[in-house]
């Protein structure tokens, strides 16, 4: 059913640090390979080792940089999934009933064998969170991992998702947001987690913590302290070196 | 928008054929026989033509029976769901006033008014887009609905009121093009809202998430051809509006003539309807610096 749900019991989400994200790419690996190992149709590769390749990603990493006027400019990386919106228009927007936003914990899914591909939940969508995958013709998108979180098959330690089991630095967190106690949830309040393109009034449940500004490095006068010590002793030579000096010039 | 061939099709023919039957639902022209069947073969040779070439982007075509479901809250779905029923009502009109020469008039007016509403359900799956905003713009179903009419009364032959409908048709999708020009910039989307970083500096992107290209930038990120926007905008306002009003207004045409000005208007009618999706930028570009 494509109507939302007014309100869900759990709001399942990430918490995105852009401070910590080194932008390794590590995280779109192994979300690829879980999910095109487990549910649904493989996330197919078109020309994969030719000269024109492309495929089906769930998860992807924009780098930007960030400039302000006479400073030297801040890397960001940037890694973009579904963000499991709370007034999701992907979901509405879909003709047959595929897409839906799970009433017990908040996860945007799609039932494949429901989905005809039209590609207008694509549209819909403001982030680039989903994807139709060109051999399947079905739309795929990040499922926060639902066939790992539940899974009893798995260890305990190994029940979150995919890219935040594997990312080396600690970017990617999984939690609750309807719970104010949860880690995301406290993490988010503190550091002022933010919501991608407010103006679409689309409420994402994940939030990015913002990267701390830089400290202030310097670029003009001095460059170290210890520079003064390494500056050239005396401007004009002198004796054995002044005489050297004038006799070379004169050749 | 990428400009894909089969929803230009769909959109620009189902228009004409559901504004030709809007029209002989109401008995415009007042047929029978042969020359109804006529009408109605080109009616429904458009907006059925029309219908199948949007099945062509599908990527499993097959369950399309399931789109019929989500009619509460999905235009596409409406749109699929009001087509079949004004299909099959003037389906019925047209049998009975062929083959029996009788003419249910209330029957009629429902279909015309489901033919409408087809159009309008259409408008409304890009009308509604807010990650488009030259599509999400409450002239967008007018402008639908406007071409529609005005084409059908073209083919219905009701020339008198073409020629104000095109003149409507003309000056709505002038406007339509100059205040498409700022809406994304008076929706106050950039980069800076969509990355959230722009309390930190100006934002480029430094390096793309894939070297290649993805559904999403063959899809949404299309910035090709829009180079040459203006001369196909002029070329689309003479060919849709302004010739066939001169000769609807100045001459007395043949059959020849009215032919000439039917295709004239059915191209700049693709012309126009090429534009809507190559201009339109999704907001997604702003993630690739691009749009
Ligand atoms: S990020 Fe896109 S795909 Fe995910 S819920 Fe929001 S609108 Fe839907
Ligand atoms: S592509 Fe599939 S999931 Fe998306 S709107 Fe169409 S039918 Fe629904
Ligand atoms: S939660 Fe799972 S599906 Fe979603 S981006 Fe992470 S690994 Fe991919």
């Amino acid at each position: 059913m494509t109507a939302l749900p007014p309100t869900t019991a759990k709001k399942l989400g990430l918490v995105i640090d852009l401070d910590i994200c080194v932008g390794c790419h590590a995280c779109v690996i192994n979300c690829k390979e879980w999910n095109t190992s487990n549910y649904g149709a493989p996330l197919s590769d078109q020309d994969a080792y030719g000269a024109n390749p492309s495929g089906t990603f769930l998860n992807r990493i924009h780098t930007y940089e960030v400039k302000q006027d006479a400073k030297p400019a801040q890397i960001v990386h940037f890694p973009k999934s579904c963000l499991h919106c709370e007034d999701a228009p992907c979901v509405t927007v879909c003709p047959t009933g595929a897409s839906y936003k799970r009433v017990e914990d908040g996860i945007v899914l799609v039932n494949e064998s429901d989905c005809i591909g039209c590609g207008l939940c694509a549209w819909a969508c403001p982030y680039g969170a989903r994807e139709l995958d060109a051999k399947e013709g079905v739309m795929k998108k990040c499922t926060l991992c639902v066939d790992r979180i539940y899974n009893e098959n798995l260890p305990e330690i190994d029940r979150e998702p995919a890219c935040v089991r594997t990312c080396p630095a600690n970017a990617r967190h999984f939690g609750d947001f309807a719970d104010p106690d949860s880690a995301v949830s406290r993490m988010s309040a503190e550091r002022g987690g933010m919501r991608l393109m407010p103006e679409q009034g689309t409420k994402p449940v994940n939030r990015y913590l913002p990267p701390r500004p830089k400290a202030d490095i310097q670029t003009s006068g001095d460059i170290d302290i210890l520079a003064p010590f390494l500056e050239p002793v005396a401007d004009t030579p002198k004796g054995l070196l002044g005489w050297l000096d004038k006799a070379l010039e004169a050749l | 928008m990428h400009p894909a061939a089969s929803v230009i099709i769909f959109t620009s023919l189902s228009g004409l054929g559901f504004g030709l039957l809007a029209f002989l639902g109401l008995g415009l022209p007042n047929v029978s026989g042969w020359s109804a069947f006529a009408f109605f073969f080109i009616a429904f040779a458009l907006s059925v033509g029309g219908l199948l070439a949007s099945t062509f982007h599908l990527g499993n075509p097959q369950r399309a029976l399931k789109a019929f479901s989500q009619w509460r809250t999905s235009w596409l779905s409406r749109e699929g769901v009001v087509a079949v029923a004004a299909l099959l009502v003037m389906g019925l009109y047209a049998a009975l006033s062929i083959f029996l020469d009788i003419r249910i008039t209330a029957l009629g007016w429902l279909g015309s008014a489901l033919s409408i509403t087809t159009v309008y359900c259409t408008a409304m799956i890009y009308g509604q887009l807010k990650t488009v905003p030259r599509w999400n713009m409450g002239v967008t179903p007018i402008l639908f609905l406007l071409y529609a009419l005005a084409g059908g009364a073209l083919l219905a032959t009701q020339l008198r009121l073409a020629l104000l409908l095109l003149v409507a048709l003309t000056i709505t999708q002038i406007l339509t093009w100059i205040r498409g020009d700022i809406s994304f910039a008076t929706a106050g989307h950039s980069i800076e809202t969509a990355t959230g970083l722009g309390h930190l500096g100006k934002v480029r992107l430094l390096e793309s998430p894939h070297s290649g290209e993805n559904y999403l930038t063959r899809e949404m990120v299309h910035i090709v051809g829009r180079k040459h926007a203006l001369k196909l905008r002029i070329i689309a306002t003479f060919c849709l509006g302004l010739i066939p009003i001169a000769m609807l207004a100045f001459f007395n045409l043949d059959h020849i003539s009215a032919l000439l000005v039917v295709i004239l208007h059915i191209i700049g009618l693709f012309v126009a309807r090429w534009l809507f999706f190559a201009e339109a930028e999704h907001v997604v570009g702003l993630y690739y610096d691009a749009r």
